[in-house]
C-alpha cells in the first residue's frame, strides 16, 4: 500500500514528505515506547506513535523506518517536522486514536506487523 | 577509525546523536547495512540508558575491518542486580521517563539480541561501562 492511501486511509495531514507519496509499505507497528519498536520492528513499516518528542523521529530514523504517524490529534512542533524533512522521512498527523488508526490501516490492506512468542 | 563523543546527561533532546552520526559514519564507509542496523539500535539503547539512568559520560567507536566495537561509559550509580536488569520488562524509569518513550524494560534485552558480544561492567556508586561488539562477518568496507 502506498503512502499516499495511508494518508487518505487515516484522513491525515501530510507534514512533510510528499516524494515519499508513490512509496510502498507492507507492515505497520503502533508503538508509544521506542524500545518495543526496536525490539519489534524487521520490515519496512510505517510506525504509527502518540509520542510527540524528538525520540520518535530518532527511533525511526535509526530503524530505516520512512513513514511516522502522530495519532489522537497531535501536531509535531516545526522543529521535529524538519528532522524528519532532513531524515528524508514522511510524517502524517491524524485525528484518529491509536486503535482506530491502526484497525483503519488493517482494514486498507497493511496486514504485516511481526509477532513474538509468549514467555 | 575511532569516534568519540561526549552525551551530556539528562538532556533527552539530545539523545540519540551518537548513534545517528556513528550509524551515518558507518554507512559512508560502506559496512554492511545488516551490521550497521544492529551497531545503532544497541548503541542507540546504550545511549538513552546512559543519558537516562548514568547521568551521561563517553561513548567511542572503533571501526575495525572484521567488527565494530562501542564503548559507552558513565560515573552514574551503577546496575546493583545485572540479571534483574536484563529481564525482559525490568525497569526503574520514573513515569515521565515513560511519558518520554522509554521505560520499556526492553533496552538491555534489545542490545544483547542485536550485538555479538555484549559486556557490562557496573560498580554501585562509580558507573557503568557497556561494550557492545558487532562483527561484520568479513565483508570488506570501503
Ligand atoms: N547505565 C546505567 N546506569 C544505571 N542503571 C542502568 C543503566 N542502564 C540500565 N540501567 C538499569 O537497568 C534497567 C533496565 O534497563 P533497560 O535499558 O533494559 O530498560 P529501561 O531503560 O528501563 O527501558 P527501555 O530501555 O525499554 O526504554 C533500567 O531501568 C535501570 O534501572
Ligand atoms: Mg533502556
Amino acid at each position: 500500500m502506498k503512502v499516499r492511501d495511508i494518508v487518505a486511509a487515516l484522513e491525515g495531514i501530510l507534514l512533510t514528505g510528499e516524494d515519499m507519496l508513490d512509496v510502498d509499505i507492507e507492515a505497520a507497528c503502533g508503538a508509544d515506547l521506542m524500545s518495543d519498536v526496536m525490539a519489534f520492528v524487521k520490515e519496512n513499516v510505517v510506525l504509527l506513535t502518540g509520542l510527540v518528542n524528538p525520540q520518535s523521529i530518532r527511533t525511526a530514523d535509526l530503524m530505516d523506518i520512512r513513514v511516522v504517524v502522530f495519532v489522537r490529534g497531535k501536531m509535531p512542533p516545526k522543529d521535529m517536522i524538519a528532522e524528519a524533512q532532513r531524515n528524508g522521512m514522511a510524517v502524517i498527523a491524524t485525528k484518529y486514536s491509536m486503535f482506530l488508526a491502526c484497525g483503519r490501516l488493517y482494514e486498507a490492506g497493511i496486514r504485516g506487523g511481526g509477532t513474538r512468542e509468549i514467555r | 577509525m575511532k569516534l568519540c563523543y561526549d552525551v551530556p546527561g539528562a538532556d533527552l533532546s539530545l539523545a540519540g546523536k551518537a548513534s545517528a552520526e556513528v550509524k551515518r559514519a558507518l554507512g559512508r564507509l560502506g559496512v554492511d547495512p545488516g551490521a550497521i542496523k544492529r551497531t545503532a539500535v544497541a548503541m542507540y539503547e546504550a545511549e538513552m540508558n546512559m543519558v537516562i539512568h548514568g547521568g551521561g559520560g563517553v561513548a567511542t567507536a572503533e571501526l575495525s575491518p572484521d567488527r565494530v566495537v562501542i564503548t559507552m561509559a558513565d560515573r552514574g550509580p551503577g546496575i546493583p542486580d545485572l540479571e534483574l536488569a536484563m529481564r525482559e520488562g525490568y525497569s526503574t524509569a520514573p513515569a515521565w521517563i515513560r511519558e518520554m518513550g522509554f521505560g520499556a524494560g526492553m533496552g538491555l534485552p534489545n542490545m544483547e539480541r542485536n550485538a555479538d558480544e555484549l559486556h557490562i561492567d557496573s560498580t554501585p556508586g562509580k558507573g557503568t561501562t557497556v561494550t557492545i561488539v558487532v562483527n561484520l562477518g568479513g565483508v570488506a568496507q570501503k
